[in-house]
C-alpha cells in the first residue's frame, strides 16, 4: 500500500515558499483568499492568464501570496494599473484584491472611474472596517460611533455603502458577503470571473487586533457568529438599502448583475464606426 | 542586444512642419509606443491630443485618466501587460506623478514621462515656460534612485530624442523624464521624420529561461534583470517593497543595501555611456557656457556674438541631463577659465556645474525665473563681464 499525502486543493494556486503569512489570527483576509483559490477552480479560467493586482495594506498583501503574475502596487492606484494592464492585454484576467481603505480612500477616485468606463477588471475588496496594516485608524467605512486610533472618541462620519457607490458608479457586477459565508464568496468570485466588465464584490471581515479589540466586540469567532446570526440574504436588494450600522443586520448577496459593453468594447465599435478600414485595432505586443 | 527597425506602418516619414508637442507625438509613435494615458495640462496636451487622434490609426491605446496619479501608473501596468508606455504633463501634474516615477525605478519597469515645463512653482505659469522642474526630475520622489532625463532643444530634437528616451527605458529598465518646455513644445519648425529602416528600437528584454529557472529580478550579466512575458506562466510577482531576486518583499538591510546598490549602479556604472553633450566653439574656449533646452539656442546665439567680438566663448549643451556629464564639464575646467551656467530657474543646473568644476574654474549664473527666454544681449553682457577678469 502506498501512502498518499493529502494535498490542499488550493496550495499550487498559493505561493507556499512565503508561508506564514502576515495576517494575524482571527482575520478575515485569509478566509477569503482561500474561497478566491477554489472560484478560480470552479472558474475553470486557464490559470496563467489571470494577474492580481493589489494596492497597500493587509489585504493588499493578498497579491504576494496567490501563485500567479501579481503585482503589489502603490496605495490606492491598484485599479489604474489594472487598467493599463488590461487594456495593453486583453486576453488576462484581471482581478484586483485589496482592502476598504486602498479602494475607497485613496483609492476612491479610480474606483468610480474604472467602474464609469466598465473596465473589465474584478474588484474584491475586504472591509475591515479599518485601517489594519496602520494601526487602527479610520476608515470611510468605519461605522458611526466605533472608535479607532484617530477617532479615539468613535467616528463621527458617516461611512460609504460600497454596493451603493459601485452600482451608482457604473459597476455591471455587485455583490456583498461575510467571511462567513464561504461559499457564497467561492461562488460570487466564480461568476465575477466569468463576467464581462467591472465587478465588484465587498467582504465583510474581522479585524480581531485592531477593530475589534478597541471597540470590545469579541475576537475573530465572535465576528463569525455575529456574521451567522445577523446576516440576511437578500438577492437584488436596491443598493440604495445596504448602509451597514454596528449593531444592525447585514444585508448581503448579489444585488447588480447585468450588461453593458466594457470599456474595451465601446472604443473598438466607436473607433470601428468612424475611421472603418482605417481602424487598426490594437494589436498584442 | 539585437535592434529592431521602426514599424513602417505607423511612421509618417517625410519633412512636416510642426510644433514640438506633435512632433514628441510622432517621435513616441516611431519609437514603438503603442499605449499612452494621460490627463489634460497646458502647455503638453497637444501631444495627447494627437495620440488620441492617431493611436487607432496605429495599433495603439490612449486613455484619457482621471488624474495624473492615474495616468502615471497606467501606463507602467500597460507595460508590464507588454506595451511601450508613455505618459505627458507639466508642472502640478509632474508632481502628482512622483510616486509612480519612483515605483517605476523600484520595480524597473520601462517607462516614458513627458514633462513639458511651465513656471512654477504650484499652478506659477500654464502657458508660459520654465526650466524649473530639473531638480524635481532628479529628486522629486522619495527614497534613493536614478533616473535618466533628456532635454530637447527643437521640434526635430522632440522627435529625435523620443526615439532615444524609449530605446534607454527599455535598455536600463528605468523610467526615462523628457523634460521639454513649453518654448520647445510649442514651437514650430521642419520636423524630417526618416524612413522606418533609419530608425533603430531597442525591443524588450525578455528571458529566455524557461519558468522553472526564472527569477525576474535576477540581473542579467550588465546588472539588468530581464523581464518575462505576462501571461505565459511564469507567475512572477512584482513589488515596490525591497524584494529580493525572486521579487519577494524581504525587509531588511541586507537586501536594501544589495537591491539599492544595483538600482542605482545600472545607471551610475554606464553614466558616461548615457551621458550626451552637443558642443559648439569649444576647442578654444576660455568661457564655457552650459545651457540646456530651449535656453541652449539662446546662449548659442550669445557665443556667437561673444565670439565676434573676440571673446573665446563656447557653449555645451547637456542632452541628456540625469546622469549629469559630470566627466566631460570636469575635463573642460582644465581648459576653461569659467562657467557660465544659463537656465531659466532660479539656479539647479548651476550646483552640478559647480560640483564638477570643482573650483578649478569659476561658475557663473544667469538665472531666469521663467515666462520668457532669455535675451541674448543679456547673456552677452555677463559674458563680456566675465571675460574682463577672465
Amino acid at each position: 500500500m502506498g501512502v498518499t499525502t493529502a494535498v490542499n486543493p488550493v496550495e499550487p494556486l498559493l505561493r507556499s515558499d512565503r508561508m506564514p503569512h502576515i495576517w494575524c489570527p482571527g482575520c478575515g483576509i485569509g478566509t477569503t483568499v482561500n474561497c478566491f483559490a477554489r472560484a478560480l477552480e470552479q472558474s475553470k479560467l486557464p490559470l496563467d492568464k489571470v494577474a492580481v493586482v493589489s494596492g497597500i495594506g493587509c489585504t493588499g498583501r493578498v497579491a504576494g501570496y496567490l501563485n500567479f503574475d501579481s503585482f503589489h502596487t502603490t496605495h490606492g492606484r491598484a485599479i489604474p494599473f489594472a487598467t493599463g494592464l488590461k487594456l495593453a492585454n486583453p486576453d488576462l484576467t484581471v482581478v484586483v484584491y485589496s482592502g476598504d481603505g486602498d479602494l475607497i480612500a485613496i483609492g476612491g477616485n479610480h474606483f468610480i472611474h474604472a467602474a464609469r468606463r466598465n473596465v473589465d477588471i474584478k474588484v474584491i475588496c475586504v472591509n475591515n472596517f479599518i485601517y489594519g496594516m496602520t494601526g487602527g485608524q479610520v476608515a470611510p467605512t468605519t461605522p458611526m460611533g466605533m472608535s479607532a486610533t484617530t477617532a479615539p472618541y468613535g467616528s463621527f462620519e458617516r461611512p460609504f455603502n460600497l454596493p451603493f457607490l459601485a452600482e451608482s458608479s457604473g459597476a455591471v457586477y455587485v455583490a456583498r458577503w461575510t467571511a462567513f459565508h464561504v461559499r457564497h464568496i467561492a461562488h460570487s468570485m466564480a461568476e465575477a470571473l466569468r463576467k464581462k466588465g467591472f465587478s465588484f464584490i465587498e467582504i465583510l471581515a474581522p479585524c480581531p487586533t485592531l477593530y475589534l479589540r478597541r471597540n470590545k466586540l469579541g475576537d475573530g469567532l465572535d465576528t463569525m457568529r455575529y456574521y451567522k446570526q445577523h446576516s440576511v440574504i437578500k438577492n437584488g436588494a436596491s443598493t440604495r438599502d445596504l448602509d451597514l450600522d454596528v449593531q444592525g443586520e447585514i444585508v448581503v448577496g448579489k444585488f447588480v448583475d447585468t450588461e453593458r459593453p466594457t470599456l474595451q468594447q465601446a472604443m473598438d465599435q466607436r473607433y470601428r464606426q468612424m475611421l472603418k478600414d482605417r481602424y487598426n485595432g490594437w494589436r498584442q505586443p | 542586444m539585437d535592434w529592431v527597425k521602426a514599424n513602417p506602418k505607423t511612421i509618417l516619414s517625410g519633412a512636416h512642419f510642426i510644433d514640438g508637442n506633435h512632433a514628441a507625438c510622432e517621435g513616441a509613435i516611431a519609437a514603438g509606443a503603442n499605449f499612452a494615458a494621460g490627463y489634460p495640462i497646458t502647455p503638453s496636451t497637444e501631444i495627447v491630443e494627437r495620440f488620441a487622434a492617431r493611436a487607432p490609426l496605429v495599433g495603439a491605446t490612449f486613455l484619457q485618466m482621471e488624474d495624473e496619479l492615474a495616468s502615471s501608473i497606467a501606463i507602467l501596468g500597460a507595460a508590464w501587460g507588454g506595451a511601450k508606455s508613455f505618459t505627458v504633463t507639466s508642472g502640478p501634474g509632474f508632481s502628482l506623478m512622483m510616486e509612480h516615477i519612483g515605483f517605476a525605478a523600484m520595480t524597473e519597469t520601462p517607462s516614458v514621462f513627458v514633462n513639458v515645463q511651465r513656471g512654477g512653482p504650484s499652478t506659477g505659469l500654464p502657458t508660459l515656460p520654465g526650466q524649473a522642474d530639473m531638480m524635481q526630475a532628479r529628486w522629486g520622489s522619495h527614497g534613493d534612485y536614478e533616473v535618466i532625463a533628456l532635454s530637447p532643444n527643437s521640434p526635430q530634437d522632440c522627435f529625435d530624442l523620443m526615439i532615444d528616451a524609449f530605446n534607454l527605458a527599455e535598455q536600463y529598465r528605468n523610467p526615462v523624464l523628457f523634460m521639454m518646455d513649453e518654448s520647445v513644445g510649442h514651437m514650430t519648425e521642419k520636423v524630417v521624420i526618416p524612413s522606418a529602416d533609419r530608425i533603430d528600437l531597442r525591443p524588450r528584454r525578455y528571458t529566455g529561461l524557461p519558468a522553472s529557472e526564472y527569477q525576474p529580478f535576477q540581473p542579467w550579466t550588465d546588472g539588468i534583470p530581464e523581464m518575462a512575458r505576462i501571461g505565459e506562466g511564469y507567475r512572477f510577482h512584482v513589488t515596490g517593497l525591497t524584494h529580493d531576486e525572486r521579487g519577494y518583499p524581504a525587509i531588511n538591510a541586507q537586501t536594501q543595501q544589495e537591491l539599492m546598490s544595483r538600482l542605482i549602479g545600472k545607471i551610475r556604472n554606464n553614466a558616461e555611456k548615457i551621458a550626451r553633450t552637443e558642443e559648439h566653439f569649444i576647442e578654444d574656449a576660455g568661457i564655457v557656457l552650459v545651457a540646456y533646452g530651449i535656453t541652449s539656442r539662446v546662449a548659442l546665439r550669445a557665443v556667437q556674438m561673444a565670439r565676434e567680438e573676440g571673446i573665446p566663448a563656447g557653449l555645451v549643451r547637456p542632452v541628456v541631463v540625469w546622469p549629469f556629464p559630470e566627466k566631460r564639464i570636469r575635463e573642460l575646467a582644465g581648459q576653461a577659465k569659467a562657467f557660465i551656467v544659463v537656465e531659466m530657474n532660479c539656479g539647479q543646473i548651476v550646483n552640478e556645474v559647480e560640483r564638477s568644476v570643482a573650483g578649478r574654474a569659476r561658475t557663473v549664473l544667469i538665472p531666469h525665473s521663467g515666462g520668457a527666454v532669455h535675451r541674448p544681449e543679456a547673456i552677452l553682457d555677463v559674458v563680456r563681464e566675465v571675460a574682463r577678469w577672465a
